[in-house]
């Protein structure tokens, strides 16, 4: 009897190790025809994972010893981090330019100079922000897919509407707000009737009382409100100093939030909130923009998908949104890039850099931006592409990413918790419980404490995690 | 013990050995661990550094941690004894004899079924402040609603009233503690002429009084870690000028978003200390009060 328990013990024993080393069983991935399997995480979905599989299909045909295996994941960033501390992370996989260095400093990622250098992949081939955006720290961290810029799209038949010349955007930021004063349109109730009046004609007692419903509105800051933290770039502001110093409470940044604080004074908090909730989702034809609630809106190159899709009658445009100081910042716009990333511990990374050297080719990458409808990253275009691009705007967004004042996401590890904290003064300032520089403060000692927190620990770990990645070299 | 019960023993542990290896890995490591990390930087990537009591002194100093916690003890101050009273409430006019009970039962127990995400989304439609059914409702009174899920005075509320909705869990435990009261007490109370509320608080409330102990403690812990709803109410942020940020979320935040799980687990381990102390309190301060008709 005393050998059954044993032998039940064992046999228990065996299982559970079995199932425990289970978990960590390291395919040597080799298709039937002895071709090396790459593992590809991609965040897209729909059309967009349409284009990118066929780039995949054309890569896999291209050649014979390396077969890419693409996989749709929501949540990559989150599960792609937790694959890398796991140890068992895919060969490639998409990210987004802003969260390269967040991934880098934790060494979640693997360094691509000596690749790249290799295959001749070098800065002069891009539009050069977008290389700027695959560094960190000076290590290239990845290389991109499909980038985008912001532009302002107007809808013209509101602009006719108002007695406004359609084809004309506002060149100045300050144009902008008179025209929103035109564009806006308001009901009120004047001896005991509703009127449709625009905001234009409200007297100054009316405008003082605010006792009217917003019907539509010219352009609002929050809407769709992506880069609230970032409207300082049209003010010529920055977010930090490039190196230890976070600049929140800068002057221009605090005139930018004056900026949005001058929209909730001058058409009513309570009055914003009720129209706010007055809106669909983004991705539906009740989006504000789409169903003409919003005349002016500064949106992204994939906007031209969403009009199509959902508005396809829209009369619109897109031109560079203007700044503060037009002659100082002509063409202001925030690029950033999907990007191709080798996660650490991949198994391959020579092969996958194979891959992702192959997308960086003029062909691939055009093909899968014309399915994004985005531009490409690559600084020689096509004039194919060009004609073939159903985006009648498509060289304005590309004209916005060359331009000297193409700003993007700041470069931190801490961005999630900068942004988050910034959203928290937009709410206090919006609602008029604060001033800007009250907001900015709170905003900028904060987020020195958390970043002086980063800067120590880069401190202690900082120099061998460099020598780690300059002598990284792929198998 | 001799050989036999040393074998039926061992063959004993043998069977629940699955059990066991997984409470050891999966229950007992990772509290060990939250202690360890709690006492340090960590990023869960990369190795964790000991920077001792740290990440504790920081939150004496974090004012979003003060603020999630004041949030927090907002919502569980009109969360707990409201949803005790509604609930017990409900639980006595349930157990009337009407017509139709059992559906009425059914119905106020319904809500606790539907899963709370799905809840949260259709509640946010009741409370949208343009087109919400229950501004709608208002209007008919002549009350102009709020914006509800808009403004930061409004946030709180908001979750409170949904959170009330979804009593049924603790009416069921009420109904079936008040059927437990012995009919005799109440007919000899009757034969002395006592009124009904008399009956219902010298001895309704004492019968069930260990029910509603128990209640409160499990609202205490519960309410303390809300977070479904209102990460769902505001996608994972804290609403408008993080009126809504909660506890649990703000810990959720720190551990998966911004990656400072050391951080993240030393707040975890000061949340289950309050919950200990408040818990301890609570059973002293109604030790008196409460009545075990087996004592």
């Amino acid at each position: 009897m005393r050998l059954l328990t044993a032998r039940l013990l064992l046999g228990l024993a065996l299982g559970t190790a079995l199932i425990l080393t289970g978990c960590d069983r390291r395919v040597e991935g080799r298709t039937s025809d002895k071709r090396i399997t790459i593992q590809y995480w991609e965040k897209w979905t729909g059309f967009e994972d349409d284009a990118m599989q066929a780039v995949v299909d054309d890569f896999n045909r291209s050649q014979d010893r390396i077969f890419v295996k693409k996989l749709t994941v929501s949540q990559i960033d989150r599960k792609l981090m937790l694959a890398a501390a796991g140890g068992d992370p895919p060969d490639v996989a998409g990210l987004w330019s802003h969260t390269l260095p967040d991934f880098s400093e934790k060494g979640a990622l693997t360094p691509l100079d000596k690749l790249a250098q290799q295959s001749g992949v070098k800065r002069e081939d891009y539009i050069p922000v977008i290389w700027d955006l695959c560094r960190h720290r000076g290590f290239l961290w990845g290389l991109p897919t499909t980038p985008a810029s912001v532009a302002l799209h107007w809808n013209k038949q509101m602009f006719r509407e108002a007695g406004l010349d359609p084809d004309r955007p506002p060149r100045s930021l300050d144009e902008l707000d008179a025209m929103n004063d035109r564009l806006t349109v308001v009901d009120i109730e004047r001896a005991g009737k509703t009127e449709r009046v625009r905001f234009l004609s409200l007297t100054d007692a009316e405008r003082q009382a605010k006792k009217f419903r917003l019907v539509q509105v010219g352009h609002l800051p929050q809407e769709p409100g992506w880069w609230m933290q970032m409207w300082g770039y049209w003010f010529g502001g920055d977010l930090w100093d490039g190196d230890r110093q976070i600049t929140a409470n800068s002057p221009e940044n605090i005139a930018a939030f004056a900026w949005l604080r001058q929209h909730a004074e001058k058409f009513g908090v309570d009055n914003l909130r009720s129209f706010g909730a007055s809106f669909g989702n983004f991705a539906s034809p009740q989006s504000p923009y789409l169903s003409g609630k919003v005349a002016m809106v500064l949106q992204g190159v994939w906007m031209y998908n969403f009009i199509d899709k959902f508005a396809p009658h829209l009369e619109w445009a897109a031109a560079p949104f203007p700044a503060k100081d037009p002659e100082r910042f002509p063409q202001v716009t925030i690029v950033e890039s999907d990007v191709l990333v080798i996660p650490k511990g991949a198994r391959h990374p020579r092969e996958a850099f194979e891959f992702i050297r192959y997308v960086n080719t003029q062909k691939p990458m055009e093909k899968l931006c014309l399915g994004h409808r985005k531009f490409t990253a690559l600084a020689e275009v096509s004039p194919e592409f060009i004609k073939s691009h159903p985006n009648p705007f498509i060289t304005t967004f590309i004209e916005l990413a060359k331009s000297p004042h193409a700003r993007y996401v700041p470069r931190l590890s801490i961005w999630q918790e900068y942004k988050d904290e910034v959203a928290v003064a937009v709410d206090r300032v919006q609602a008029l419980m604060s001033s800007p520089a009250a907001a900015l403060d709170q905003v900028q000692q904060r987020m020195q404490w958390k970043f002086d927190r980063v800067l120590r620990r880069w401190d202690t770990v900082g120099n061998e995690r460099v020598k780690e990645w300059s002598d990284y070299d792929a198998r | 013990m001799t050989r036999g019960e040393r074998r039926n023993l061992w063959i004993g542990l043998a069977f629940i050995s699955p059990w066991i290896v997984g409470f050891l890995a999966f229950t007992v490591y990772p509290v060990a661990a939250s202690v360890y990390y709690s006492f340090c930087d960590y990023d869960v990537l990369t190795k964790p550094i000991w920077v001792g009591t740290l990440n504790y002194r920081d939150m004496l100093t974090d004012r979003v941690f003060w603020q999630s916690l004041g949030n927090t003890f907002y919502f569980a101050a009109f969360a707990l004894p409201l949803g005790l009273i509604i609930s017990l409430l409900a639980a006595v006019l349930l157990n009337q004899s009407v017509r139709g009970r059992p559906v009425f039962r059914a119905i106020f127990f319904l809500p606790s079924l539907i899963p709370v995400v799905a809840a949260s989304m259709v509640w946010l439609w009741i409370l949208n402040g343009s087109f919400g059914l229950l501004n709608q409702a208002l209007e008919w009174l002549h009350i102009r609603g709020p914006q509800w899920v808009a403004d930061p005075k409004w946030t709180k509320p908001s979750l409170i009233l949904m959170s009330l909705w979804a009593c049924g869990n603790t009416v069921v435990i009420y109904l079936a503690a008040l059927q437990d009261v012995p009919r005799s007490l109440y007919e000899s109370a009757e034969i002395d002429g006592a009124s009904a509320w008399v009956k219902f608080r010298h001895i309704t409330i004492p019968m069930i009084s260990p029910v509603i102990y128990f209640n409160l403690i499990m609202g205490i812990i519960g309410s303390l870690q809300v977070f479904a709803q209102a990460y769902v109410f505001f996608s994972g942020g804290g609403g408008p000028n993080r009126s809504a940020l909660f506890y649990a979320v703000y810990l959720f935040q720190n551990a998966f978003e911004y990656r400072q799980m050391g951080y993240a687990c030393a707040m975890a381990w000061v949340l289950f200390l309050i919950i200990l102390a408040l818990t301890w309190a609570a059973t002293r301060s109604t030790r008196k009060l409460i009545f075990y008709a087996g004592e």
